[in-house]
């Protein structure tokens, strides 16, 4: 803080200020007038600079005092980060609620991490004295949680010689835990955390490719439209589409070893949801609470606009930090579009040009810049760790040409478009099968064929087109009726239905189908797909397509989703075989009275 | 500086005034303005400068004149002076008596903008409100602390509706006690004077504060009413441990006046005008609603937005529809073949429903009854289609029982009197006689115990 100066206020218009400040600089945090409420410098004019403030400015006047911190925004990065929730400059808030009540006071000062818990550190082996180390090496670790070590990495800005490092032992926050001498013969004092400029992306070794995918166990997004781990999606939807309900279940069921989750501009209920329901579910992949691998960031809609614009970049900085740990990271960002919207809200009062719906001209390279942090990388200690950015998307009327959809379509991989059509008729996760994509396939497909079964992706396409095929004769069907299709075509209908019905609607409130792994995914495709391979076996023998769509064994079959949990395969694998036998009977039947009558 | 009266107004237009050569005024203050002839007006700073200031004016600029203006900064923020005397009072949109009484000096005066909720300190709603309105107690569930708005459009009863769920709302089994928020802004003499007499009809009055912004009244301050009267809201429930419901209309009317004084500044405008910051100025007043931890009590919040030429993708409709815990969408089509409520539920959502209902709120079967007859629905919708290109006739025994349970189903389950208050029971009861039509392997979306315990097989309902 020796770079502190000092400067006044010259104007106040909402969120941004004009000030009068020598030496500001780009990026630079201020502590601004009386409030002491904090902002940041976004653009300089000779000596006087523009800063956007973090909290309201009501109150402010010209003349007052502003100090200039000399650091850019930056986050602590270190251990109490998991189960936490922090606004969109990580202050905690549920530390914040303790201190100062139900609502959030202006010009607060306190730290992100709790510096008054100890933590027990355990030292890495074989770490001597003397020992040259690197940016990203592991000085040791504390058992965080009990399903998260957090290992304790050097800066990245920091190489040397190790002077010394504590035993084992438990340590608050702000000990100096180990020293090292660089080359200029300068000592670092470094502690069980270090803080990280949220604008700059942390460094890595290099990048990778992703080679597995990312199971959310929902059916649609895991078995039709898979996203790697290190990639990049958007769940783009109009309002009531179901893009929160999509985000959570991402959150809850996902098999990454940390989840944080970003509320951008949102309902402050939606992540009370979280908060109040994860500590309540066990992760199914290790078994433990839910909570221990979460971390939320949370700006709610009605929190100053500008902070919502560093939320992003505070979340994904925090996100880099564990993958450089090793560990695979999700970061759910809900909504890019306030992010966006944020942007344009400054862009608007600077005075920059606006170009299309009056966002800024660089829309489209700043959300470039956010979604290309995501990745998989080899960390410089060698690791292998991943960050997946899943972006939602709130396009206005649900009209996915606008600026923030259009932009963000050309810079992921899986894009899960959700529909309105579908919402309204309660066809959850109102995932859209025909405007929805994703490049992971062939990757997603080597994972699939080598851990579930080698008939993925043949079953998938069939399905796929078997939707295809829907959309096209319902086409027809609105045209002409009904009537006018063969009983073949009927029977492709009553297929599509059941894939629809039987796989891809998924309840998120339901129990046993909340979560469907791996495993049962491929079980249900493959039990629908079987019956309408065999079906239409049976239609080419004559068998009127009514009977087969209202045989009893299809209203079981849409239920068996909910009749049978992930760890019940068995069960489920013996159904199937109860199916197939009512259809072979079925079968020999129509076969041996088509032979009579021949 | 309160004291200073400065004579120096520079500009005034569109509802905004200049005044140069004041310094030290803080962003946000409120101002007091007296014009030439001595008749006060109210303003506030929306941008403070070091030689300069920009007030909106809350009675707008019509007849000022720059000489004889003269006007004050107050040094206090926007406040409104609360006190359990608000209820029973009428006030405009900046909190003063409109009713003819005195005004409340015995209270303590607050902020009218209110600082954010910190999540942290939240409560998740989920208590089940029973409205006595089949299509929101059974298929879109009010809770309390939740914002569930009405999208209408001009000539459609959201008024009525409005008013019939402040008569009928109440928890299961429990006497009403709401308190109730009334927040009107550009309404209409006859709209305002139907929902007084409705509210004293039911003999609610005592516990009715309303704020009221005629159309005829100044636009601009149709910005402060809604901040006002939340502001009374917040105050009822979480210092007097009320539970209060928030009606708010029309807030399309909010929205407009704020695009007006956007353009006035010169905002950069985002879609159709309106101002890119809509989207976080509403979110600000909505998200004032909710529960908090160790509080009793709660704000609920029913505003109703009409939406501009029946378009839900209008930015009004659209951005509340984002902030907002679902909505409430009524059509034109049905109120035309006179269902009332007019409610068409396949845009209708109650995002809080999942959590205020089944076995220990409402029954045990309620998610799925609404689930099924969502699914229902819109298969019926489907035939319906098909019906308006091949005719009623040729469609098959399938799509012509769907038609059936559509026609129905509009008429007597969405369809209800306006002081017809059907207890949620009812109301489910009423959705299994019509699922009752159906044979048990067509509702793959209830259980088989629902089955077994409501359904009626045999029973072909007439």
């Amino acid at each position: 803080m020796s770079d502190a100066r000092g400067g006044h206020i010259r104007e106040i218009n909402g969120p941004i200020l004009r000030i009068h400040l020598p030496g500001g600089r780009n990026g630079e945090q201020v502590r601004i007038g009386g409030l002491d409420i904090v902002g940041e410098i976004i653009a300089l004019e000779g000596d006087d600079a523009v800063v956007q403030a973090y909290e309201s400015t009501e109150g402010l006047r010209p003349g007052e005092v502003i100090e200039g911190l000399g650091h850019p925004l930056t986050v602590e990065l270190g251990p109490g980060l998991l189960q936490g929730i922090f606004d969109g400059v990580q202050r905690p808030l549920d530390e914040i609620a303790k201190q100062t009540g139900d609502n959030i006071p202006r010009g607060l000062r306190i730290d992100s991490l709790d510096r008054s818990r100890e933590w027990p550190f355990v030292p890495r082996d074989g770490l001597e004295p003397g020992s040259r180390i690197g940016p990203g090496a592991r000085l040791g670790s504390v058992q965080e949680t009990e399903t998260i070590e957090h290992h304790i990495l050097v800066p990245p800005t920091v190489r040397g010689d190790l002077i010394d490092l504590v035993p084992a032992g438990r340590y608050r926050l702000d000990k100096t835990i180990a020293q090292v001498r660089n080359a200029k013969g300068d000592v670092h004092k470094l502690k069980l955390f270090h803080r990280w400029p949220v604008r700059v992306p942390r460094p890595y070794g290099q990048r990778d490719h992703g080679v597995e995918p990312l199971i959310t166990g929902q059916r649609i997004l895991d078995t039709f439209f898979p996203l790697l781990k290190g990639g990049k999606g958007a769940v783009p939807g109009p309002f009531g589409a179901g893009k929160t309900m999509v985000q959570q279940q991402v959150a809850r069921w996902s098999n990454a070893d940390i989840v944080i989750y970003v509320g951008c501009g949102e309902r402050g209920n939606e992540l009370v949801d979280v908060l109040e329901s994860f500590p309540k579910l066990k992760d199914p992949h290790s078994g433990r609470g839910m909570m221990e691998r979460t971390l939320l960031v949370a700006n709610t809609s009605n929190m100053p606009v500008v902070a919502r614009e560093a939320s992003i970049y505070v979340g994904m900085t925090m996100a880099e930090y564990f993958r450089d740990q090793g560990y695979d990271v999700v970061m759910l960002a809900d909504s890019t579009s306030r992010w966006a919207e944020a942007l344009r809200e400054v862009a608007g009062r600077l005075g920059h040009m606006p170009v299309e719906e009056g966002y800024p001209a660089y829309l489209g390279s700043r959300l470039a810049a956010v979604y290309e942090r995501a990745g998989r990388v080899e960390t410089l200690d060698g690791a292998r760790g991943s960050v997946t950015l899943i972006g939602a998307v709130s396009p206005p009327g649900g009209d996915f040409s606008e600026p923030v959809t259009s932009h963000t379509k050309e810079i992921i991989g899986t894009f899960w478009a959700l529909s309105k059509e579908l919402a309204d008729a309660r066809h959850y996760p109102s995932v859209d099968w025909v405007d929805s994509f994703s490049q992971d396939v062939p990757v997603a497909a080597g994972w699939w064929a080598q851990q579930i079964s080698g008939a993925w992706s043949k079953r998938r396409t069939e399905a796929l087109s078997l939707l295809a095929r829907d959309a096209e004769l319902s086409r027809i069907v609105n045209l002409v009726g009904p009537e006018a299709l063969s009983p073949a075509q009927r029977w492709e209908l009553e297929g599509a239905a059941l894939i629809k019905e039987a796989v891809l609607q998924q309840s998120a409130l339901d129990d046993a189908d909340s979560y469907c792994s791996p495993n049962k995914q491929f079980e249900l495709l493959e039990l629908v797909m079987q019956v309408f391979d065999r079906g239409k076996e049976l239609i080419a023998l004559g068998a009127p397509v009514q009977e087969l769509a209202e045989h009893p064994v299809m209203a079981r079959i849409r239920r068996a989703k909910s009749t049978w949990r992930s760890d019940e395969i068995d069960q489920l694998a013996e159904f199937a075989g109860e199916v197939y036998e009512a259809l072979a009977g079925l079968q020999s039947e129509y076969a041996s009275s088509q032979e009579t009558a021949s | 500086m309160s004291n200073v009266e400065y004579r120096r107004a520079y500009a005034a237009q569109g509802g905004l005034l200049i005044v140069k050569g004041v310094e030290k005024v803080a962003f946000g203050d409120r101002v007091r303005i007296r014009d030439h002839r001595g008749r006060k007006r109210n303003g506030q700073v929306i941008l403070a400068a070091e030689q300069e200031v920009l007030i909106q004016v809350f009675e707008g600029t019509d007849d000022l004149d720059l000489d004889n203006t003269w006007v004050r900064f107050l040094d206090q923020p926007l406040s409104l002076t609360v006190s359990p005397g608000l209820l029973g009072r009428v006030f405009n949109g900046i909190g003063e008596a409109r009713d003819g009484r005195p005004p409340i000096v015995d209270g303590e005066a607050r902020g009218i903008s209110g600082s954010a909720i910190n999540p942290a300190a939240r409560n998740y709603p989920r208590e089940f409100i029973q409205t006595g309105i089949s299509t929101i107690d059974g298929l879109n569930s009010l809770v309390r602390g939740q914002k569930l708005p009405i999208f209408s459009a001009s000539g459609l009863p959201h008024n009525r509706l409005a008013a019939q769920i402040v008569r009928q709302a109440r928890l299961p089994g429990e006497a009403s006690n709401f308190a109730i928020v009334f927040a009107a802004m550009g309404v209409s003499y006859t709209d305002a004077r139907f929902f007084r007499e409705s509210f004293s009809d039911s003999g609610v009055l005592g516990n009715v504060v309303m704020f009221i912004n005629h159309a005829d009244d100044p636009p601009v301050e149709r910005l402060a009413l809604p901040r006002v009267a939340l502001t009374a809201a917040e105050y009822l429930a979480f210092d007097l441990d009320r539970h209060v419901l928030v009606v708010m209309t029309d807030m399309t009317h909010y929205a407009e006046a704020l695009r007006e004084v956007a353009t006035a500044k010169g905002d950069v405008p985002a879609r159709k005008g309106y101002p890119g910051y809509l989207y976080s100025d509403l979110a600000e007043i909505y998200e004032r609603s909710g529960r908090i931890r160790n509080r009793h009590g709660s704000v609920t919040m029913v505003p109703v937005v009409s939406m501009p030429s029946d378009d839900i993708t209008h930015p009004i409709p659209d951005l509340t529809g984002y902030i907002t815990e679902g909505q409430i969408v009524l059509s034109r089509e049905l109120n035309n073949q006179g269902v009332y409520p007019p409610v068409d539920i396949a845009p209708s959502l109650s995002r809080l429903m999942k959590d205020g209902i089944g076995k220990d709120d409402t029954r045990d079967d309620h998610p799925r009854v609404a689930n099924q007859l969502y699914a229902l629905y819109a298969k019926a919708q489907e035939s319906r289609n098909l019906a308006s290109i091949i005719g009623a006739e040729e469609l098959s025994a399938r799509d012509q029982r769907y038609l059936e349970f559509a026609k129905d189903f509009d008429a007597h389950f969405v369809g209800q009197g306006e002081d017809e208050n059907r207890s949620i029971i009812e109301t489910l009861n009423l959705a299994w006689q019509l699922l009752s039509r159906f044979p048990r392997e067509a509702l793959t979306r209830v259980s088989e115990l629902d089955l077994a315990h409501y359904h009626r097989s045999g029973e072909k309902a007439a």
